[in-house]
């Protein structure tokens, strides 16, 4: 626009005095650069320039030695060998591809461990050391060690490595380590800087990822000097780092052994517990797999064939497996019908084989029917009427808190992976996730744990241990080797006398001609069990199917059997271990569960092996012969034994 | 302003123009870009390749653009300030919706063979448009709260469309030099007064929005933070930069370790040595002599930018001048003061020295402007 005179002379003004300014400005700002400078350079240069020094001295982290894991009597579930490896800085390299290109030469190293190696390297920076080959011989170190000069930027290492020496006795249990993967860094503001060396490996499942805080230990650091093209030349100093801490499972090793093979060739559970602590002494499930495959890395053939195997060996079935407890949930139904005071055990029950609630038939196992019952013969005999009618007299919301109480569809706190809680449905459970009311006849199926309840093996370990003890025991998996006893758990306050019936019911199941576990009796007078049957249904059976004659359970097809369970504990008079058994669909579980729970029950109170003494005469041929083929593949731990220090 | 304000009588005309250049300015620019080819081929390990020779050929080419503007009378560049902003911008949406990702950050444009970083290119033209702008605008009502909010919205814009990139650096440097002119044009200080305020502010809510999910900037941006306030927090990861930078600038000492001698370069501690860490490598090994004459050096280059703007009594020339002078103090402070551990790690090249191509041609561009408005400055009658 065109402007006055008085408007150009008025904007000349306005812009010099104010580009005078920012030209103050700008030389304040730059002084203060200058002043910065001085004082870096000529005030504090000796300590930088000491620094400068450090940096060619160069600081390595040193991985901590992970914690060991025992089990209760010093046996070594997890341990560290000594593993001879090839670290590769990508810095030192050069031409990488060039190097690898060389050692592919001078040790067996297959494609695939060249290109993570390159990839490693290229994530990380280039200082950092990348491991490109573990578990090598002797020889492969001496070679690379002698053509050391054709290797720029490759270095040979000794370092740890776990080792699970039990190999699949306690995969689920203790689990295992693997490297470190973007997941595991996920939400973890500052990681531990230890995470940050390539191919460090944390707890993936189990006790070693639970307690992957106290295994871990603190990382060391070693200063290294390195000359101009960064080789090491010699190691200044180290600081080590703190090792993990060890730890204690309450599991005894040699029962683990014998109850995995006990159970070998089937999709089976069983869950040892103490009674007065809650120590769970064995948590087996089968098929387990070989821990030591994850540490050294699967193949994905071998990955594929345990992710595919029908029996699930990657599952943990003790904890996160759901069964409906079928018949072993009895007592749980006696003691919710005698705490409402709506019998007391005595009263008997008329059996014809089946009842009618509300228009539908529930049938008895018996078709025929058991007669008169009480509670101890509908016990032992598993008599389903008898409950059928206890759970219409108390009713859901009592079962449903005497279930809680025993200890059922409880999450517990352990250290291991994905802990199920089960189900304890009750009224509000099946609003709030069906939105549906609850029927009479969801009642009477929870009654016999058939229906919407849903236990895991270690509920129904507890549960035993429970009604054993009389005590709100919970289980738990690491003991303080130092304590002097295990900790008593609060009374859960049942009346001995309803106690007694139970026990007696319980007692009946297999030292009574009619129970249904009769041919798994103890004669052994100090170790006489109890214990309960269940069989629960997978498959609803039809009523055409009911017409046309129930098929033996032989003849369907595996997956449609009925899982078979038994619970147990010992001695009758003063119980000490309690024992869950399930058999995924393994039929019957006076069958298929009952003789495994008492081989297991025996093998605990016996240091890991049943005597042959505890079992009816007319058995031990046949038992004898079963022990000796058993025998061959336990393991002998003796030479796993570590001194307690 | 037009043509006829101009004494078109003592106007130097044809090739006298040149010896009518800011010579000064000129000599001082070939001084600190020597600087650079020196560092470059130290940082190489002694070889003009890759970096020196492409840096050299890039200069060269640089003043004779330089030049070429300086030739081209300063109202022809006023006239054409709105479409150069026009088609900055365009080049900036270009970016938004075709740009090519590189580092997590969206910066470059590729149009055929060609890699454009127009974001760059936007620092010139923001001034160019401001100063055209305040040129037309009525001198008393240049405090209106309407014509400012017309001067922020041609700074904002931009500023809008770089930090969406994501380019922080960047967008902070086009809004400190717009606002260098704005200031100069004569806005009542009380504005600046609230806009300090206003990002005092804004600062705080930065830091406040951490974590939750209207997190303001990148977590990366976030860790540079972190590492700016305290960079000893964790010497292997993000204050990994800064802590090697500043070693490397502190132990050079008085005079240096010596060309080609600092081991902080030499064992490729440093990162970026030969781009925004450049400045590190220099202070290593010529000490305290090197790099304290190259802030020297860079006061006399705004010195004499100065001069242009005082000379001029043309009101676009003198803003325009004005502009090109703060951006490019704001390149060197702000890079200096990042690798002295005074300011966060943003990526700002050193003006003339840090190898790479945009940054240099606009700056390059930039003097020639600065220039023509040296040239065609009006004389007074005699």
């Amino acid at each position: 626009m065109k402007r006055s005179d008085r408007e150009k002379e008025l904007s000349r003004r306005m812009i010099t005095r104010r580009a005078l300014g920012l030209g103050a400005v700008m030389t304040a700002v730059t002084g203060t650069l200058m002043w910065r400078l001085r004082d870096m350079q000529l005030e504090q240069a000796d300590a930088f320039r000491l620094l400068a020094e450090e940096n060619r001295i160069n600081l390595r982290l040193l991985p901590p030695t992970r914690g060991l894991i025992h089990d209760r009597n010093g046996v070594l579930l997890a341990g560290n060998e000594q593993n001879y490896r090839v670290v590769m800085t990508r810095d030192d390299a050069g031409d990488i591809d060039l190097v690898l290109a060389r050692l592919q030469k001078l040790i067996a190293l297959d494609d695939e461990a060249v290109a993570r190696a390159r990839d490693d390297m290229m994530r990380n920076r280039p200082f950092v050391p990348v491991t490109v080959a573990e578990r090598l011989s002797w020889e492969d170190i001496s070679r690379i060690a002698a053509n050391a000069p054709a290797l720029p930027g490759v270095t040979p290492e000794m370092g740890l490595s776990r080792l699970y020496p039990l190999q699949a006795d306690l995969a689920h249990v203790v689990g295992y380590v693997g490297p470190v993967s973007d997941r595991d860094l996920e939400g973890q503001d500052r990681p531990d800087p230890v995470l940050m060396i390539p191919r460090f490996q944390i707890g993936k499942s189990g006790v070693e990822r639970a307690q992957e805080d106290r295994l871990r230990g603190k990382a060391g650091s070693q200063r290294v000097e390195v000359n101009s093209v960064g080789r090491v030349m010699r190691e200044l100093d180290r600081v080590e780092g703190e090792p993990g801490e060890n730890l204690h499972l309450t599991i005894d090793a040699r029962l683990q052994n014998y109850a995995l093979e006990r159970l070998d060739g089937q999709s089976a559970a069983a869950v040892v517990i103490d009674v007065e602590s809650g120590d769970i002494l064995a948590a087996a499930s089968a098929p387990s797999y070989d821990a030591n495959l994850f540490v050294r890395g699967i193949s994905s053939k071998d990955y594929n064939g345990l992710l595919e195997n029908d029996y699930r060996p990657l599952v943990n079935k003790c904890v996160q497996g759901m069964y409906p407890p079928g018949s072993t949930f009895k007592m749980v139904t006696a003691l919710a019908a005698l705490d409402a005071a709506e019998t007391d055990g005595r009263e008997r029950v008329f059996c014809p084989g089946h009842m009618d609630v509300s228009g539908n038939r529930f049938h008895c196992w018996k078709r025929a029917g058991h007669g008169r019952v009480d509670l101890v013969s509908a016990l032992a005999e598993s008599c389903d009427v008898y409950f059928y009618e206890m759970s219409q007299r108390c009713g859901i919301e009592r079962i449903n808190a005497m279930s809680e109480r025993l200890g059922l569809g409880i999450r517990y706190d352990l250290p291991m992976t994905s802990v199920a809680s089960g189900l304890n449905p009750s009224r509000e459970w099946k609003l709030r996730t069906r939105d549906a009311d609850w029927r009479i006849g969801d009642t009477v199926n929870v009654s016999i744990g058939q229906g919407y309840v849903l236990t895991t093996p270690l509920q129904l370990a507890v549960m035993t241990a429970r009604l054993a003890s009389n005590r709100a025991v919970l289980p738990r998996l690491i003991r303080d080797p130092m304590e002097r006893a295990a900790p008593q758990a609060a009374s859960l306050d049942l009346r001995p006398e309803w106690l007694e019936m139970i026990r007696r019911g319980m007692s009946d199941v297999v030292n009574d001609r009619r129970g249904t576990a009769y041919s798994s009796r103890v004669v052994d007078p100090t170790m006489v069990m109890a214990g309960k049957t269940g069989t629960s249904q997978v498959f609803r059976i039809t009523q055409a199917e009911r017409d046309s004659g129930i098929r033996r359970q032989e003849d369907l097809p595996w997956n449609r059997r009925n899982h078979a369970l038994f619970v147990n504990f010992a001695p009758l008079d003063n119980p000490k271990v309690a024992v869950a058994v399930i058999v995924e669909h393994g039929g019957g579980g006076s069958t298929a569960a009952a003789p495994i729970g008492r081989d297991i029950l025996l093998a605990a109170l016996n240091d890991g092996r049943p005597p042959l003494s505890a079992y009816p005469t007319s058995q031990r041929n046949r038992i004898s012969a079963e022990q000796d083929a058993l025998a061959e593949r336990l393991r002998d731990l003796g030479a796993f034994r570590v001194s307690r220090a | 302003m037009s043509y006829l304000e101009y004494n078109t009588q003592r106007m130097p005309k044809g090739a006298a123009k040149m010896l009518h250049l800011n010579w000064a300015l000129v000599v001082l620019l070939i001084a600190v870009a020597c600087y650079g080819f020196v560092m470059l081929y130290s940082v190489a390990g002694g070889s003009a390749r890759p970096w020196m020779e492409p840096q050299l050929q890039r200069f060269v080419i640089g003043l004779a653009v330089m030049f070429i503007v300086a030739m081209v009378p300063i109202w022809f560049w006023r006239s054409v300030s709105g479409l150069a902003y026009g088609l900055s911008t365009l080049l900036l949406l270009g970016v938004e919706f075709f740009g090519a990702v590189g580092m997590g950050a969206q910066r470059w444009l590729e149009i055929g063979p060609l890699r454009l970083q127009p974001s760059e290119l936007a620092k010139i033209t923001t001034i160019m448009a401001l100063a055209a702008y305040y040129d037309w605008v009525d001198i008393k009502k240049i405090s209106r709260p309407v014509f400012v909010v017309g001067a922020a919205l041609i700074v904002l814009f931009p500023v809008f469309l770089v930090v969406r990139q994501p380019d922080l650096g960047t967008s902070l440097l086009i809004a400190a030099a717009g606002g260098a002119v704005i200031f100069a044009a004569g806005v009542h200080w009380a504005y600046f007064a609230g806009v300090i305020g206003t990002f005092a502010g804004l600062v705080f809510a930065v830091f406040a929005s951490r974590g939750t999910d209207w997190q303001l900037l990148k977590d990366y941006q976030y860790r540079r933070i972190d590492a700016f306030l305290d960079p000893t927090l964790d010497p292997l990861g993000a204050g990994y930069h800064i802590n090697q930078a500043m070693i490397a600038l502190g132990s050079g000492g008085w005079s240096g370790r010596g060309f080609m001698e600092g081991t902080q370069s030499r064992l490729n501690f440093l990162p970026e040595k030969h781009t925004d860490f450049i400045f590190t490598t220099l202070a290593e090994e010529f000490g305290f002599i090197g790099a304290g004459s190259l802030l020297v050096l860079y006061m006399l280059i705004l010195a004499f930018c100065l001069v242009t703007v005082l000379r001029t009594s043309n009101r676009y020339a003198a803003l325009l001048a004005v502009g090109v002078t703060a951006n490019f103090f704001l390149y060197f402070a702000v890079n200096t003061a990042m690798v002295m551990g005074l300011a966060p790690v943003v990526g700002v090249p050193l003006p003339l020295i840090s190898y790479g191509g945009s940054a240099m041609m606009v700056l390059m561009v930039g003097f020639g402007l600065l220039q023509s408005a040296h040239v065609h400055r009006p004389r007074l009658p005699t």
